[in-house]
């Protein structure tokens, strides 16, 4: 079976900085990938290129087996790319359940089935109590979690989770990770940027290392960890050495 | 499963409703025809404000150009009557059709420019369409037109010796205007405007066409303001450039909504029962030849708004608050 994400070759360049060169990686249906790296290391810009917020400099981007690569974010969320952004984007003035339901709608076209599949989602990511109120008025890890659910109102194929767990409490945190364990568990595919090692590391499948906009290293995590081209890019190469 | 939206749903159809019900029988016992006159302009701007509020309060685009659609919806509506003899029904029409393909072919390129600079697109937009009018030899250029008066007719929509047709015209008109606005809030589309409004990147990403959101939101709103123009020259039966697309009504379609609050149901129409009445009474009681002491009137109602209850007077009945907790 082919993979659900592909990217081959992406380069993104910004006038003479290089985010992304000569990205290739690689989904499979079912996994829960983490990407990650230190800062600067292109992760953002590689999540926004398989989001579709802009196209790649060179190279394609392949998902579910289509060509993607030119093709617009709203586009990408039909065909089944959800995500979540970094620095949370709520859509402040509208209630939680109004939040979702605007994800909801793209797969359902009856306003009474949106607003029942937006109850549903709500349910799942344990805001039911919170429905009614304003997303301006959510906690900040509420509103994480509302990036989540109305990502997944939308029925992703693949779940683009931007640093979700990054800035909360280990408990809220924990809960995340529950959280995002359960949404694999319905069979959604999960790509996650994380900066918090210890939190991501259990939770993953599969790791990518980003460094200088490259993929420095890629495999399980427990491997991924103990490598030493990973320590150096975090730490230095004095503990790379060291370790 | 959601009762208590369903029900906040039928609650404002029956407030609507009888709200409907009573100002139709307000002009019943009061007869001053300068008072009934108030009334017609306040239901007008209030349909014309409501009409407004779906671009710019929902979908966020603020225009300050809608005086285009305004006087486009007068200009098609005379010209048709005045040259063709096509009867204002039609033409009002007509005025709504062209007035929201023309919201499109202006959109298409404007939607790309952020913020303040659209708002600034649609003024300089406006200007430009008056100063076409203007120059417009057999629109009557600046001296406008006027409709040959022949005789009550509702074929040809005149009255000469009752303002109550055109009262309930304009109460028509502003529950039309009222229920559009009640159909889309729960519509695919009033979700996408909203998104679109509070972060078009976020929606984006949640498969809202931000583009093609303006632009139906573009088109509705022009449709709707285009009838109102219309629906004014046979109201007042002479038009000239100035007096139907001139700043001054871009300006009184978006103060009752902002003062009312932008991107709410009820917004426009309690703005508008506020502004337009005490616009009317500074014309006449100070007015005279200072034209803007309505404006400076209510600027300043308008800033003691922004100050005290920026989410407009509407705040004060907020039911969101329980919710908010």
């Amino acid at each position: 079976m082919t993979a659900l994400l592909e990217t081959r070759g992406v380069w993104q360049r910004f006038g003479g900085l290089v985010a992304n060169s000569d990205v290739s990686i690689s989904v499979g249906r079912g996994e829960i990938v983490g990407l990650i790296g230190p800062n600067g290391a292109g992760k953002s810009t590689l999540f926004n290129l398989i989001a579709g917020v802009l196209p790649p400099t060179q190279g394609t981007i392949w998902f579910d087996g289509e060509d993607v690569t030119n093709m617009p974010a709203a586009e990408r969320c039909q065909r089944g790319v959800g995500r979540t952004f970094q620095v949370v984007k709520s859509f402040e003035t509208m209630t939680v359940i109004d939040n979702v339901i605007v994800g909801a709608l793209v797969r359902n076209t009856v306003m009474r089935e949106a607003r029942r599949k937006a109850h549903e989602v709500l349910e799942f990511t344990g805001l039911a109590a919170r429905a009614d109120v304003l997303a301006s008025d959510l906690v900040p890890a509420e509103k994480r979690r509302l990036e989540v659910a109305r990502a997944l109102a939308t029925e992703p194929k693949l779940l683009l989770l931007d640093e979700v767990l990054t800035g909360l409490t280990p408990t809220e945190a924990q809960t995340g990770v529950a959280l995002v364990r359960k949404v694999r568990e319905t069979g959604v595919t999960v790509l996650m940027v994380e900066h918090v090692m210890e939190i991501v590391m259990p939770l993953v499948d599969r790791a990518i290392v980003l460094d200088l906009g490259k993929v420095l290293v890629e495999g399980k995590p427990t491997d991924v960890v103990r490598d030493p081209k990973v320590i150096s890019a975090y730490l230095g190469d004095r503990h790379a050495v060291g370790a | 499963m959601d009762k208590s939206f369903t029900e906040r749903r039928r609650r404002e159809l029956l407030v609507a409703a009888s709200l409907t019900v009573v100002a139709a029988l307000v002009p019943l016992f009061i007869k001053n025809p300068n008072v009934q006159n108030i009334m017609i302009l306040t239901l007008m701007f209030g349909a014309l404000s409501q009409s407004w509020n779906i671009l710019s309060g929902y979908c966020g685009q603020i225009s300050l150009g809608h005086a285009l659609y305004f006087g486009l919806g007068a200009y098609t509506t005379t010209l048709l009557f005045t040259k063709f003899g096509v009867p204002p029904w039609f033409g009002m029409l007509a005025g709504g059709a062209i007035s929201a393909l023309i919201a499109m072919a202006l959109g298409y390129p404007c939607f790309r420019l952020g913020g303040h600079y659209f708002a600034i697109a649609t003024i300089v937009i406006a200007e430009i369409g008056l100063l076409l009018i203007q120059n417009w030899e057999w629109a009557g250029a600046a001296l406008g037109i006027e409709m040959p008066v022949r005789g009550d007719s509702w074929l040809k929509f005149q009255f000469a010796r009752s303002k109550l047709p055109y009262f309930y015209f304009a109460l028509a008109l502003a529950c039309i205007a009222w229920f559009v606005t009640w159909l889309l809030e729960d519509s695919k589309w009033g979700y996408w405007w909203r998104a679109v409004k509070d972060n078009p990147d976020a929606a984006q990403s949640l498969g809202v066409v931000v583009f093609d959101s303006k632009m139906g939101a573009a088109a509705v709103s022009a449709f709707l303001v285009a009838i109102g123009g219309s629906f004014y020259a046979m109201y007042v039966s002479y038009i000239d450039p100035g007096s139907v697309m001139g700043f001054q009504f871009s300006l009184l379609m978006a103060l009752p909504a902002v003062l009312g609050g932008i991107g709410t149901l009820w917004g426009p129409l309690l703005g508008a029962i506020i502004l337009i009445p005490l616009t009317e009474l500074t014309r006449s009681y100070i007015g005279g030849s200072g034209r803007g002491v309505d404006l400076i009137v209510y600027g300043t109602l308008i800033v003691v708004i922004a100050l005290a209850r920026p989410e407009g007077l509407i705040g004060l009945f907020s039911r969101r608050k329980g919710a908010t907790r």
